[in-house]
């Protein structure tokens, strides 16, 4: 039976339906992980063997993971060298909600060091390759899980989005990826980066497996006191309702935008048109605040939470920590030294305050908001060394949606003449990510994403 | 010494007995414990665990707050406090900075010898982890982590003291105090009780109070602070600060101003010495702990808290003078144990009692109960039933046999002749041996100065 291509849907009724053996679906990934690796970089660590004996709706089906996920037993890295050794005595709460599920953990992909970055460049790993080309980055944080994803290296795959990590990568191999609300899915066991950012998410090739595996992730967590209690939604059935959205465009958001992204976005707002949707025109806070103080309060937890790789109790010394990582050490540090503090994190925080606020405000005459992803498709190796600041650059567009905690997610809309694929970015609500998957769903449904998503993994059949 | 002034403030840290640790689910008994081996992800600074703060802690934070007077905070946050040592696994330690959970309040303490009272401000009271612990043999260090985020409670107390006998006297109300709120052994040899003072020396100002046109002038503080560390009781706190200020007067009689510094204390020798200069001011880059959510509670949720509180120490003692008429001292030593308290009231609330006569002297029954247990006469060890049976036994006007009570002294003088000649060969003091030979074959049942009076007269 050949698999190439199937969603995890599909694989898991071919399951159930004993078309496939789940060892047959182990292999086939295991051998393409493998083989495309080589190429394309994707994963730090993969796995001989399925180990999850656990029964459930994901049984037989593996799952790529972001490295900077506990695995226990398995070593985790977050691509750092500081961490080449460590292998975790606990499991993350979302990697044990999808093993209790019975996933099969597939491989650990590779990222950013620390998820510090738009490129999977900082990785002490080597660089991920983005499947569309090989030249070009894939982008980041969660380059391996999107490259993996893309290049149906993994039928889907977890990522982590503090600025754009899960929706930057996403845009640029062209695949579906959410960043949820803040909150709404346990950072226990994921390696903090901005902990008041940071949001674990599904990375997959259609609307429905990230609504599947966001279902599982969800949910109150007794180890994560940031979680949410707000009930969980059936997100499949909500995404399949016929609804008619009111959707909201904030024209801050296409400033400094390529011509080809926004020439693909006023056409995806055609179609969302004549779907039947109405379109207004909302005004948001223009992005350059929220990488303000995205940068800043960002920095300023960096630089605390990788005070611990001390080598002490575990791990390597500070000696192995890589450029990017002791910038944002230095930086953050001084935002947080004394009489600094008022000037930089405090006025932060209020502006983020602000930020929150100028949401909730926007989304009381709009269901949803969208705009582009990036400014720029997948860049060129090498291109990163123009762009100091590159991550906030790539990521000016995501930012916002992390500044204020809002979930927002990036599908494809088609390619630009570089045949390099565009995503378009639909943030929501607090805890409305039902709306997101909705109306995702719906363009998935009208359009097939323009065969972007196909396309990309044709190369690798 | 009367040319200056002594400025003493205090830093107490309290471990609270909680069942678990104050962000994860280990044990927070870690004493006596194998080294690390009551740890886990989140009290080691494993990469990705995070805290959850644990509710108990938090409510007896409150309680201790509330006991000392203080104001309790509707909003109240943790932060993070920076600094590197071993023993601190996340490089920070999870803190309160500027939302404290209690602050602005009042301790009364009352000299038992004086019986003047003072009152101490308390700053602020908050919450926060425990650190692991170093042992270092010889060119190695150990780490054990077993102690790591035990729950903490801070108390911090205003600049109010001016003799080290005052900080023992507090020390001791506060032990009482967190005592009585079950919240913490309070054990200072163990650790669980932990105290740093803060000593400086004002100079006195020459001018009279008259004199004075700016009042806030004469109560500025000393331009530099000595804070002493390791003390592990009540008495060597007394006997750190006295060497201190005795140290710091001979400075300032010199001219010198003592160095802003961290001393400790070593008791084998009583001296203070120092440890590391506070010139450079550590810079902890306190902000606020992204993991934790701020905590808000509502007056129903602290007003039921302070509902739990239990009669604490110096009101007992208020009491038990005004509705008893106690002396200070008696009602001071009766609380200092909660137990003991509680065995007091309950036994002074005993029916029976009411018709008993005492002795004059004792002026109620609830004194001559006081009395008794104050100077041991019955044991409090034994049931409250016992407890009044023996005390309406040792009040019982006993009627006495006055036949059988003559044949007893005739035949005590009979069978110590020896004793009766050397008696009146001078020996005088044998009386009390006569007296006690005769209570002996009465088995109690006399009166001990009516022998006296009887044998006095026999033994003529």
């Amino acid at each position: 039976m050949d698999l190439f291509g199937k969603t995890i849907t599909d694989l898991q009724s071919l399951i159930k339906d004993k078309k496939v053996s789940p060892p047959e679906v182990w292999e086939y990934f295991a051998q393409r992980s493998k083989t495309l690796n080589q190429d394309i970089n994707a994963y730090v660590t993969l796995l001989d063997k399925p180990n999850n004996t656990n029964l459930g709706e994901l049984s037989g089906i593996p799952i790529a993971v972001k490295d900077n996920y506990c695995t226990e037993g398995v070593r985790t890295t977050a691509s750092s060298k500081v961490l080449d050794d460590f292998v975790p005595p606990y499991e993350s709460t979302v990697t044990s909600k999808l093993k209790f599920a019975g996933y099969e953990l597939l491989g650990k992909t590779n990222m950013d060091a620390w998820a510090h970055g738009a490129s999977t460049e900082t990785s002490d790993y080597g660089l991920t390759k983005n499947p569309w080309n090989l030249d070009r980055y894939p982008g980041g944080s969660s380059g391996g899980s999107a490259a993996a994803v893309a290049a149906y290296m993994a039928p889907g795959a977890i990522g982590s989005d503090t600025g754009g990590s899960i929706r930057h990568p996403s845009a640029w191999c062209g695949i579906v990826g959410l960043k949820p609300t803040y909150g709404r899915v346990s950072r226990y066991g994921v390696i903090a980066m901005g902990s008041s950012f940071d949001c674990p998410g599904p990375m997959t090739q259609s609307v429905e497996d990230n609504a599947m595996l966001l279902q599982i992730m969800a949910g109150k967590d007794p180890y994560d006191a940031t979680s949410s209690p707000v009930a969980v939604p059936d997100y499949r059935s909500e995404m399949k309702k016929k609804r008619k959205l009111k959707i909201g465009i904030a024209r801050e958001y296409l400033k400094g935008v390529e011509p080809d992204i926004q020439t693909a976005f006023e056409n995806m707002v055609e179609v969302i048109k004549k779907m039947g949707h109405e379109v207004v025109d909302v005004s948001l806070m223009s992005p350059e605040y929220s990488i303000s103080v995205y940068t800043i309060a960002q920095r300023a937890e960096v630089s605390s939470n990788l005070g611990r790789y001390d080598g002490i109790r575990y791990a390597n010394n500070r000696d192995f920590f890589g450029q990017e990582a002791k910038r944002r050490i230095m930086l953050g540090t001084y935002t947080l030294s004394h009489g600094y503090y008022d000037a930089f994190y405090k006025k932060a925080q209020k502006v983020r305050t602000l930020i929150k606020n100028n949401f909730k405000k926007t989304f009381e005459d709009a269901n949803l908001i969208i705009g582009p992803n990036t400014p720029v498709t997948a860049l060129k190796v090498g291109e990163f060394e123009k762009y100091p600041f590159f991550g906030e650059l790539m990521d000016q567009l995501n930012e916002p949606a992390s500044a204020a905690g809002i979930p927002a997610m990036s599908i494809p809309i088609g390619l630009d003449s570089r045949n390099l694929p565009i995503g378009m970015q639909i943030m929501g609500n607090y805890f409305d990510e039902a709306s997101i998957f909705n109306l995702a769903y719906q363009i998935e449904q009208e359009t097939k994403f323009f065969d972007v998503i196909k396309k990309g993994r044709e190369k690798y059949k | 010494m009367s040319k200056y002034t002594p400025v003493i403030g205090l830093e107490i840290h309290v471990e609270l007995k909680t069942k678990s640790k104050m962000f994860c689910q280990c044990d927070s008994d870690y004493f006596g414990k194998k080294p690390n081996t009551n740890t886990c992800p989140v009290c080691i600074g494993m990469p990705g665990a995070l805290p959850v703060p644990n509710r108990t802690a938090v409510e007896w934070a409150i309680k201790i707050g509330q006991a000392l007077n203080c104001v309790i905070n509707k909003h109240s946050k943790f932060d993070r406090k920076h600094y590197f040592y071993p023993d601190l696994p996340k490089a920070y330690q999870i803190s309160q900075y500027d939302e404290p959970l209690a602050e602005h309040g009042t301790l009364e303490i009352q000299n038992p010898k004086t019986e003047t009272a003072k009152k101490i401000g308390i700053t602020r009271v908050h919450l926060e982890e425990d650190t692991g612990k170093l042992t270092h043999t010889g060119k190695d260090t150990l780490v054990d982590f077993n102690r790591s985020s035990v729950p903490l409670v801070e108390i911090v107390t205003e600049p109010d003291f001016d003799n080290a006998e005052d900080v023992k006297i507090f020390l001791e109300e506060l032990h009482t105090i967190i005592r009585y709120l079950d919240v913490s052994d309070a054990n200072m040899e163990e650790g669980s009780m932990r105290m740093e003072p803060n000593i400086s020396l004002r100079v006195q100002s020459t001018k009279s109070k008259a004199q004075i046109i700016n009042v806030k002038q004469s109560f500025e503080l000393p331009n530099y602070k000595v804070e002493v560390k390791n003390i592990n009781s009540f008495n060597f706190a007394k006997k750190a600060i006295d060497f201190e200020l005795i140290r710091q007067a001979k400075l300032l009689d010199k001219g010198e101003t003592p160095p802003q510094e961290t001393r400790g204390y070593d008791d084998k020798k009583g001296i203070t010495f120092s440890q590391r200069s506070k010139e450079e001011a550590q810079d902890y880059r306190y902000f606020p702990e992204p993991d934790i959510p701020p905590m808000v509670f509502t007056n129903e949720e602290i007003e039921n808290i302070r509902k739990t509180l239990p009669e604490l120490p110096h009101q007992k003692v208020a009491r038990y003078i005004k509705d008893y008429d106690l002396k200070y001292a008696d009602a001071f030593i009766l609380t200092r144990i909660m137990k003991t308290a509680q065995y007091f009231d309950s036994v002074i609330s005993d029916k029976t009692l009411q018709n008993i006569d005492v002795p004059e002297k004792s002026k109620n029954v609830q004194n001559a109960v006081a009395n008794a247990i104050v100077n041991k006469r019955i044991p409090t060890s034994i049931s409250q039933e016992e407890f009044v049976k023996e005390f309406i036994a040792l009040h019982k006007p006993i009627e006495v046999d006055s036949e059988k009570l003559t044949q007893v002294i005739d035949s005590v003088i009979a069978q110590y002749a020896n004793q009766v000649e050397q008696y009146k060969g001078g020996k005088v003091g044998l009386i009390g041996f006569f007296i006690g030979q005769v209570m002996k074959e009465m088995r109690g049942q006399a009166d001990p100065q009516e022998v006296h009076k009887i044998l006095l007269a026999k033994l003529q």
